[in-house]
């Protein structure tokens, strides 16, 4: 029996109309129950499931295109429960941007940076400061709050900021090297999210601990954005982008070359490789993702303070790269996906279940054993156990895989073979 | 004419002094070594050859122009490409990545280009991957390109970082020890591949290496460092015979050789 399924699933049709199979019954067991977390999860991992089947890239990318914006809103949209459905995706869509922002910083360059949040809080902090009455305080001129429609500048203007800070950070910080430098990031991490803390005196920027709220939200031909259905077409715009840019950045030149750091500095600057400009080019890229991101979270909660981004929310993001595999693209988005939904979807529906057994009288459980509180524990055993038995992660890096043929073609070795063929000559 | 001349060059580390007024040319298209007993200052001098360590005084210029106060980076960018005693490999990458690190320098393609995957770039990258094929080729390396570096056996470790020093397309190349813990045949091998190496890649050789008959049976010219500095320099023929170089040595392998 096994055997024969093993052989079934072999074919790439057999493969095919499993799937188209698994998707049909989770999108439908999801449109119509009122609330289903699993049938959303199952529909979820169709994904995964597609990554892995054989069919050419461009052909996956377009099922995978049309199961985010079509298959997976629509399914969702049949319960109540569509909007916090929503809300998770966009949750999901907003950590793998940061993931892979820092598996660029981590994972490609092998720089340890503890203090990544830093850099979502600068893309937070820059829109939320014009986005409400905030900016009045210390600008000259110009009307606050601005429009709507600034959003989308200020995507762009988050990324820039976040990149300028990495590369304002990265010059001291990287003078110094491994160990050393997990530690300097970490500090500065604290010190950013310390500045926003604190920059409410004398003069008002930040809002200090008591945060910026009621961020305009985003405009797009005079439609606010409010709902998190609507956030949800946003990120996954952004999120293919940033996927998109860092697959093209690791088969390039530049994704060499930090590979090419990250396994021994001293070959690779003996190979022509500035290492000052490779570092901070990975800290400024993996910061920009991270600032664009952070102007979409600012938006969607239109309220922050610093206690978004503290130091839990770095290692969080660090816990995503190192599940899913450092240095590899699909890898790191599962990784994030998987704790984002983990945290957001997964502990808190036990939660709740877990609060209903013992209203019910079933089992009485303490609120301090709450699995929604056990999120660091979790976290820690699952560092634990991947350590120990997956050290590469969900999905290892690979290296690209070149075609020796394609290479053979045109080469000349017949060059070589011909100066080889005199020596022997002579 | 001479690509590299290095006149006077010292290096302090504290009151250790590793090279002490070392002067040495090396002509275009030869193939120098540097012997020397263990400690005797060899790397240090390469290290301040590729600019690793800055020389405590003195001068290194290559074709004319001075190496001083220059970076490895930028020290390999002027053309001097070298491989590592301890073998230095970007283990986790392939066989073919490795060579392509090596292409960095003649890579012209900027963040522009890499985004939008323009033809040019394209165009630069492919033909990149056929040239680092090709030196794959020469190697015999091409079965094993996607192959992690981290699995090569050694010598193959030692032939790619030739290879990957000879991608950068250098005017001079500094081989620290290429035969160190090779067995006889692959010595063999090495032996020829260094030896056409000036003519096929058009490149200057300088290298250090223990293995006598390999240094007496390519090296055109001979430059000996003892206690940090020069005791004698020469061909083979003189070098062999040189009193103080026999001394230092006890030139067991030069002498059997003969």
């Amino acid at each position: 029996m096994k055997e024969t399924l093993a052989k079934f699933l072999q074919y790439k049709w057999s493969q095919v109309i499993l799937f188209t199979v698994f998707v049909a019954v989770s999108s439908a067991a999801l449109f119509f129950s009122q609330k289903s977390v699993t049938a959303f999860l199952l529909l979820l991992s169709s994904l995964l499931i597609l990554h892995y089947i054989k069919l050419k890239n461009v052909t996956k990318w377009i099922i995978a295109l049309g199961l985010l914006f079509i298959l997976i809103p629509f399914a969702s949209s049949g319960g109540p429960a569509f909007q916090s459905y929503m809300d998770v995706a966009t949750m999901v869509g907003i950590y793998v941007s940061m993931a892979l922002g820092l598996n660029i910083v981590v994972g490609m360059a092998g720089l340890l940076d503890l203090g990544f949040v830093a850099f979502f809080a600068v893309g937070a902090y820059s829109y939320s400061i014009f986005a409400t009455p905030q900016a009045a305080n210390f600008m000259p001129f110009g009307t606050y709050p601005l429009g709507g429609e600034s959003f989308w500048i200020f995507l762009i203007i988050g990324g820039v900021v976040a990149a300028i800070a990495g590369v304002l950070i990265g010059i001291p910080v990287l003078r110094v090297k491994g160990d050393y430098l997990a530690i300097v990031t970490l500090g500065f991490g604290e010190i950013i999210r310390i500045l926003f803390n604190n920059a409410d005196k004398p003069v008002n920027i930040t809002g200090g601990a008591m945060g910026i709220a009621s961020v305009t939200p985003p405009e797009i031909f005079g439609i606010p954005l409010i709902f998190p259905n609507q956030f949800y077409f946003v990120t996954l715009v952004i999120l293919l982008f940033t996927i998109f840019t860092v697959l093209r950045l690791e088969r390039s030149k530049l994704g060499r070359s930090w590979k090419a750091v990250r396994e021994n500095e001293i070959a690779a600057q003996a190979m022509g490789i500035p290492l000052v400009k490779t570092k901070l080019l990975a800290f400024a890229l993996g910061a920009s993702f991270s600032g664009m991101m952070g102007v979409v979270f600012a938006a969607k909660q239109a309220f922050i303070d610093p206690t978004s981004f503290t130091l839990l929310e770095s290692f969080t993001i660090l816990v995503m790269v190192v599940l899913g595999g450092m240095g590899s693209v699909p890898g790191v988005i599962l990784g994030a996906a998987v704790i984002t939904i983990l945290n957001l979807q997964v502990l808190t529906e036990l939660a709740t279940w877990v609060n209903q057994l013992s209203f019910g009288g079933v089992i009485s459980i303490p609120e301090a054993l709450s699995p929604a509180k056990m999120q660091k524990f979790i976290f820690g055993a699952l560092l634990v156990a991947f350590a120990l038995y997956r050290p590469k992660g969900l999905i290892p890096a690979k290296n690209k895989i070149f075609d020796e043929k394609k290479l053979k073609e045109s080469s000349t070795h017949k060059d070589f073979k011909t100066t080889d063929q005199k020596k022997i000559q002579s | 004419m001479s690509i590299l001349e290095v006149t006077n060059i010292t290096k302090k580390f504290g009151g250790l002094t590793a090279n002490q007024d070392v002067t040495m040319n090396i002509e275009k298209g030869s193939i120098t070594a540097v012997i020397g007993p263990n400690g005797a200052g060899k790397t240090t001098f390469f290290n301040m050859i590729t600019g690793v360590y800055q020389p405590t005084s003195g001068d290194i210029r290559l074709e004319g122009k001075s190496l001083l106060g220059l970076k490895p980076d930028e020290v390999a960018k002027r053309g001097i490409s070298r491989t590592f005693q301890n073998i230095r490999l970007f283990g986790e990458m392939s066989v073919i990545e490795n060579v392509l690190v090596g292409m960095h320098t003649g890579l012209k393609t900027n963040l522009l280009g890499i985004f939008l995957n323009l033809p040019t770039t394209k165009k630069e990258e492919l033909l990149a991957e056929k040239e680092a094929y090709r030196l794959l080729e020469h190697f015999d390396l091409a079965p094993f390109l996607n192959e992690k570096a981290c699995n090569l056996s050694y010598g193959a470790q030692r032939k790619l970082e030739i290879a990957r020093a000879l991608a950068t397309k250098p005017k001079l190349i500094l081989l620290d020890e290429p035969a160190a813990g090779m067995n006889p045949a692959e010595t063999r091998e090495l032996t020829a591949i260094i030896k056409n190496m000036g003519q096929e890649f058009n490149v200057s050789v300088l290298l250090i290496e223990h293995d006598m008959k390999l240094v007496m049976e390519i090296s055109e010219h001979i430059v000996v460092l003892d206690h940090g500095e020069k005791i004698a320099e020469g061909n083979p023929e003189e070098i062999r015979t040189n009193p103080k170089v026999i001394e230092a040595y006890l030139g067991s392998g030069a002498v059997q050789t003969v």
